[in-house]
């Protein structure tokens, strides 16, 4: 147990680093690379809390596609910063205040890895036997049986099997959200290039 | 940066990696960790890829806009149409049964797979698009690719 905290407290001393880093630079274009080395951090974080699905997440989304975007979108900002401002202090006064608020919170919270905390003793139960125990063979006798009785219930993939099965609205629902957003940046910018080349030659 | 032989081979060598990868990730979607989500980012990163190394225009003729478009839309009717599909055959909205009913595990597993898939279809068309719309317009004419504009480094 202990190296899986030595591990941990290494990366997250890292990801302070890293954010750190993040609001201290000048160049724009730094300042994402660090972005994307902080998600793959984050990512690390996630492997070593064996939450694989979300690690995977944070390494083609973080790591990937959103500091691609975010270099696509300097080509239209430029790189640089523009000129520091001193801190503003209400600012810094609510955002300190939040979250000292958010951390006091999470004194509340279960402790990590607690089997006795209610995510664990409601719901979680009835997913993992859905998943699991239906999913072994019970005959080795015919392939039918064996197939039914693999397929019976849910798919082995126990955070697939919450996603689209029992949460389907919510990911139609995501997906909506993704495709709502393609639509509508082709409603913004792809209108407004229109416009603009027509006033080209 | 489509003058760099290096940069050049290596896109070309590591594109239908990336893809094979990519379909992979959403065809074992309900079997193993990732899904339709993460296989289409991985997706639309390769084309990404061609785009940031060939030019921009290099990628709309590999996919064009309206095939992305048409992408985007197709992924959320096929998910959509799945529930409907539900209700029209007396079931309710999003119930998988009706894919199979003899075998309601195995429809789950269509079910399921078929909701990989279209939300694949959609992720990797809306992040296609999402690069194509921040990148117009930006590059110009005589050097199509992003190098010279973007890059300029630390300082």
């Amino acid at each position: 147990m202990s190296e899986f905290i030595l591990i941990d407290g290494i990366l997250l001393f890292l990801i302070i680093v890293t954010s750190l880093a993040v609001v201290m630079m000048r160049n724009l274009l730094a300042a994402i690379v660090a972005m994307a080395v902080y998600s793959f951090l984050m990512s690390l974080v996630w492997l070593n809390l064996d939450a694989v699905d979300v690690a995977f997440t944070e390494a083609a989304v973080g790591v990937g596609i959103s500091t691609i975007l975010l270099i696509g979108a300097l080509v239209l900002v430029g790189t640089d910063e523009k000129k520091h401002r001193a801190i503003h202090w209400p600012a810094f006064l609510i955002t300190a205040l939040t979250a000292a608020a958010l951390i006091y919170g999470t004194l509340d919270m279960p402790h990590f890895g607690d089997s006795k905390s209610p995510p664990q003793t409601h719901v979680a139960p009835e997913y993992i036997l859905q998943t699991v125990e239906k999913n072994k063979p019970a005959s080795k006798d015919g392939h039918g049986a064996r197939r039914e009785n693999y397929f019976h219930g849910h798919v082995p993939n126990l955070v697939t099997s919450v996603i689209v099965n029992y949460r389907a609205y919510d990911t139609l629902f995501e997906v909506a959200v993704i495709f709502t957003a393609g639509i509508s940046l082709i409603l913004l910018l792809r209108s407004i290039q229109s416009g603009r080349r027509k006033e080209l030659p | 940066m489509r003058d760099q032989v290096v940069l050049r081979i290596i896109t070309k060598i590591s594109i239908p990696l990336i893809m094979v990868f990519g379909f992979y990730v959403i065809t074992h979607g309900e079997l193993g960790a990732g899904g339709g989500f993460q296989g289409g980012v991985v997706l639309a990163s390769a084309f990404i890829l061609y785009g940031i190394v060939y030019g921009v225009e290099e990628m709309r003729m590999a996919i064009p806009r309206r095939l992305s478009d048409a992408l985007a839309c197709i992924g959320v009717l096929l998910y959509a149409g799945i529930g409907a599909f539900s209700i029209i055959t007396g079931y309710k909205y999003l119930d998988f049964t009706p894919l199979m009913p003899s075998y309601p595990g195995v429809a789950e597993s269509w079910g399921m797979t078929l909701v990989e898939y279209s939300v694949g279809i959609t992720v990797a068309a809306v992040m296609i698009t999402v690069f194509n719309e921040i990148t117009e317009g930006t590059v110009p004419q005589d050097n199509r690719s992003l190098e010279p504009q973007k890059t300029r480094g630390p300082d």
